[in-house]
């Protein structure tokens, strides 16, 4: 045990943190655009592996075809459910939003499972599965791409949030629904981004998933474990789910290197609780103030 | 409204079933209720166990989440308590089920309080995430905690005794579930009407507004964690003696889901929809797996999807309801007896 083992250990981490950031900014955007959280991720992650999968490996499609109509579908996938199952609830309340995305989860889960069977698939990988060596620790490229990809999506959607009349919208919507209408903003439109781009968010993170950690039902439980990075990070915060997913990743990374009895699988949920009773919108998020 | 009924005293104006009709729905129902096990098969009393045992758990998370607005995701983790409270005061220390059980529900209490502590800072959303990161952490511990729960391992729990009688048959057992599924359900509805239920509803309705007409929120707060985990827990330990057998894969978060789907579907903060929400989650699969079965021979690979349409349309009714019906099945079962109240005159 020494330092070549920590360094390993932070590599590891940070990559896994990575994987974990990106499935959380789609997480991210939907919260932002309608106060929502959907428990449903972990299956729009299954849903872009299986159909990158489908499209490549059953289709044969080349890859960057295969990529572009995994996306597509994804984004349709996003629509349609913003369509029959979001619209109708605008305005229940918090639990209803729960529910329904718990329901849709339970749904899209036995959709996949039955067209697809529950065995792990191999998936064609198209990123070479080289590793390289970085500071005397040994890093997969795959590993590379993910951090690379996760930079890229947070830049273009920090700047759509920013500058883009529909990213605008967005953020209007979320801090106050009756004054976003009253500006003549159509909520029905912009949640219909929302829900598309965070499709196509996690079918990215899917098609990542299914490189690094292969076509599997297990992706679904990734899903479960970004709670803790997104309440870290703070909700509405993209730089904070960055940085939540490289904490958490680190601190498990850690408690698995130096600790034996498998802590690192609750881990994240203890810091989940601290973060919870000491700071509720997280490390970037923002702060909310309540009237009646 | 029925017309023509008048009350002459305190007593008739305040009980809990006033109208004649309502008197006979009541007496229909129990008189249903004992012929039942006469003539029931056992696979049809099982299924009646299974839904007696689902509406004590529902009302208990529906005191929490329907009654009090506080969304919870750690059912199963209180069921968890329960369970293994109760299984193990019997397994390790030979205590009678009679006390075993409401002991195992006095320390789900007890979980359950610590578990709301963090509502004195959260609520809505931000609840149901540290009630999730509570199930997680009380899964790890069930699993890994391997010298008082024997790990992933099964506790085997032997039938309990009863005036001599060991209740180890559907049969025996549905008296004990009925008799305390009924006494809960009176316990309930009559809390709803008291200083405490109506406090809760004020909460529920609009916290701030609660606390400032002199509601102690936080203290109100608490004790619905505690009541509701108590009854939670009360139900993982009939669970626990029922199934003579307690394993951690009961008590997952899919648990959880499956009880907070019940009280959707059966109609938030009502007592006669969490049986309604109890009766269709438990029924749902086993229609389902009946139908699958009936099927085998014509199609045979209707075996092999079975758990997915189970699955499917799980969350199918889920969504169905939340978005064609919020109020649930209770608001159905109002709209019938609505319709024939005044029926066949209803203009």
């Amino acid at each position: 045990m020494g330092s070549d083992v920590f360094l390993q250990l932070t590599v590891s981490g940070l990559s896994n943190g990575m994987v974990y950031a990106l499935v959380a900014v789609g997480f991210v955007v939907i919260f932002k655009a309608s106060d929502v959280i959907n428990f449903a991720q972990g299956e729009f992650l299954l849903f872009g592996a299986y159909l990158a999968f489908a499209f490549i490996a059953q289709f044969g499609l080349p890859w960057s075809l295969g990529v572009l109509a995994t996306l597509l579908t994804a984004a349709m996938i996003g629509l349609i459910v913003e369509r029959l199952v979001l619209r109708p609830l605008i305005g229940e309340p918090v639990i209803s939003m729960i529910m329904v995305t718990i329901g849709l989860s339970s749904l899209l889960r036995a959709v996949v499972n039955g067209i697809w069977g529950v065995r792990p698939k191999a998936f064609p990988n198209f990123i070479p599965s080289g590793e390289v060596e970085f500071l005397g620790a040994i890093v997969g490229i795959d590993r590379l791409l993910v951090i690379a990809i996760a930079a890229i999506l947070l830049t273009v959607l920090t700047l759509f949030f920013r500058h883009t009349r529909d990213g605008i919208a967005m953020r209007a919507i979320a801090d106050d629904q009756q004054a976003a209408l009253s500006m003549g903003i159509s909520i029905k439109r912009v949640l219909a981004v929302a829900w598309a781009m965070a499709a196509i968010t996690a079918a990215v993170a899917g098609i990542m998933l299914a490189n690094t950690v292969g076509v599997s039902h297990d992706i679904i439980f990734i899903g479960l474990r970004v709670f803790p990075v997104v309440i870290l990070g703070g909700l509405d915060s993209l730089p904070g789910a960055i940085v939540g997913g490289g904490v958490i990743g680190l601190l498990e990374s850690y408690t698995a290197g130096y600790t034996t009895s498998g802590l690192e699988l609750i881990v994240p949920y203890i810091v989940l609780i601290l973060v919870l009773m000491i700071r509720p919108y997280g490390l970037f998020g923002k702060e909310i103030i309540e009237r009646v | 409204m029925e017309s023509g009924i008048f009350f002459s005293d305190y007593r008739s104006d305040m009980a809990l079933r006033r109208m004649p009709l309502q008197k006979v729905r009541t007496g229909l129902l129990l008189a249903g209720l004992v012929v039942f096990p006469f003539l029931a098969t056992p696979y049809w009393l099982n299924l009646a166990n299974q839904i007696a045992i689902a509406t004590i758990g529902a009302i208990g998370l529906n005191i929490l989440v329907g009654y009090t607005g506080q969304i919870s995701l750690g059912q199963g983790a209180f069921m968890a308590v329960g369970a293994y409270g109760s299984g193990l005061l019997t397994v390790r220390l030979d205590v009678p089920f009679y006390l075993s059980i409401p002991a195992a529900a006095a320390i789900t209490a007890v979980a359950g309080l610590v578990v709301g502590l963090p509502s004195l800072r959260l609520k809505g959303l931000y609840l149901a995430v540290a009630t999730l990161a509570a199930q997680q952490i009380v899964e790890f511990v069930v699993t890994h905690w391997d010298g008082l729960t024997g790990g992933t391992e099964a506790l085997v729990v032997p039938a309990p005794e009863l005036f001599g009688a060991r209740m180890n048959t559907d049969g025996r057992f549905y008296w004990i579930l009925v008799i305390v599924a009924l006494a809960v359900a009176l316990f309930a509805a009559n809390l709803f009407r008291s200083r405490v239920g109506r406090a809760w509803v004020a909460i529920r309705d609009q916290d701030i507004a609660a606390s400032a007409i002199g509601v102690n929120v936080f203290g109100y707060k608490l004790l619905a964690f505690a009541t509701s985990s108590f009854l939670v827990g009360l139900s993982g330990a009939l669970l626990a003696h029922y199934r003579s057998i307690v394993t951690w894969e009961r008590f997952t978060i899919e648990v959880s889901i499956s009880y907070l789907a019940m009280i959707i579907i059966g109609g938030l903060g009502t007592i006669s929809g969490s049986f309604f929400g109890a009766s269709l989650i438990v029924l749902l699969p086993a229609m389902i797996n009946t139908l699958g079965r009936s099927l085998q021979d014509t199609a045979p690979w209707a075996a092999t999807v079975l758990p997915y349409v189970q699955q499917g349309v799980f969350g199918l009714v889920i969504i169905l309801f939340l978005v064609l019906e919020p109020e649930g099945l209770a608001k159905l079962w109002r709209n019938v007896k609505d319709y024939f109240r005044v029926w066949p005159f209803s203009y």
